[in-house]
């Protein structure tokens, strides 16, 4: 093979690996927290989807899963997480635990 | 005979009586405005106790977060009544909130290690139940001000969720 007919593959090749390794729709998911509550309170998501908490709040709070993951989102910040796994999960914020939330991941 | 009985016992609902029922009249909006913020101190200085005395993680974490929220809170508080131009006033409320929380600094003062972290923890779970008690059922329902009303309201929830917190710590100590 030589070296133009190489490029020709890879030009096309290489579209075609980044299509396929990307999720069929990766989804950002907005939660607002405002007021210590968690909108929406239940959120349907698929596996490589990212959650971005919205907190509106002048305080921190956690979205916290026990025995499992946990992020932090500063006052009036916003933090991301990608899901890995599928399942449906409680969440709550470790620093205020009257708020909670649920993520129903699909896979 | 009978006159000293009474007299005893008024003595006894007056020092088991909360800060709170003392207050029989209705609060105005300056002395609830002040009776949040003062609430919100003495927790903070509460804290600064522990932050000085314990070695517990939980205990020293749990510090901080309270440390930090009442720090927002308060600061919020005083935000909102310059811009109302609500001067908070003194009262009766605040002064016995005062004086029990510096009555219980003192006896934490005494205490150290374990005994400490537990009798901190535990008057950490019986002040914001108080505290919230007097939100719900005296200080949001008085407040006149909607955006006061509005910031007390939460508030409660900010402290219902430190009770919860300091419940759980209190759990993990035992
Ligand atoms: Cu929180």
């Amino acid at each position: 093979m030589n070296a133009i007919a190489l490029h020709r593959l890879l030009w096309l090749a290489v579209p075609g690996l980044v299509l396929a390794t990307l999720p069929a729709a990766a989804a950002t998911i907005q939660v607002t927290i405002d007021k210590l509550v968690f909108s929406p309170a239940t959120v349907e998501a698929k596996v490589g989807d990212t959650i971005e908490w919205v907190n509106k709040d002048v305080i921190a709070h956690t979205a916290t899963v026990k025995g499992s993951w946990e992020v932090m989102i500063p006052p009036k910040k916003s933090a991301s997480l990608t899901l890995k796994a599928a399942g449906a999960v409680d969440y709550f914020c470790r620093f205020h635990p009257n708020m909670k939330g649920h993520l129903d991941v699909s896979p | 005979m009978f006159t000293r009985y009474t007299a005893a016992l008024a003595a006894l609902l007056l020092v088991s009586a909360a800060p709170f029922a003392q207050a029989a009249d209705k609060p105005t909006d300056p002395q609830i405005a002040h009776i949040a913020y003062t609430a919100g101190v003495l927790d903070i200085e509460a804290a600064k106790q522990a932050l000085e005395k314990s070695k517990t993680k939980e205990v020293v974490d749990f510090a901080k977060d309270m440390e930090r929220d009442h720090e927002a809170v308060n600061k919020q508080a005083l935000d909102l009544v310059k811009k109302l131009k609500v001067k908070p006033e003194d009262n009766a409320t605040s002064q016995a909130l005062t004086k029990a929380a510096k009555e219980e600094r003192a006896k934490l003062a005494k205490l150290q290690g374990a005994a400490f972290d537990k009798a901190y923890i535990e008057n950490e779970v019986a002040y914001h139940k108080q505290v919230n008690g007097a939100l719900e059922t005296l200080l949001i329902p008085s407040a006149s001000n909607a955006e006061l009303k509005s910031l007390l309201e939460t508030g409660l929830k900010i402290f219902q969720g430190h009770e919860q917190h300091a419940e759980h710590v209190a759990g993990m100590l035992k």
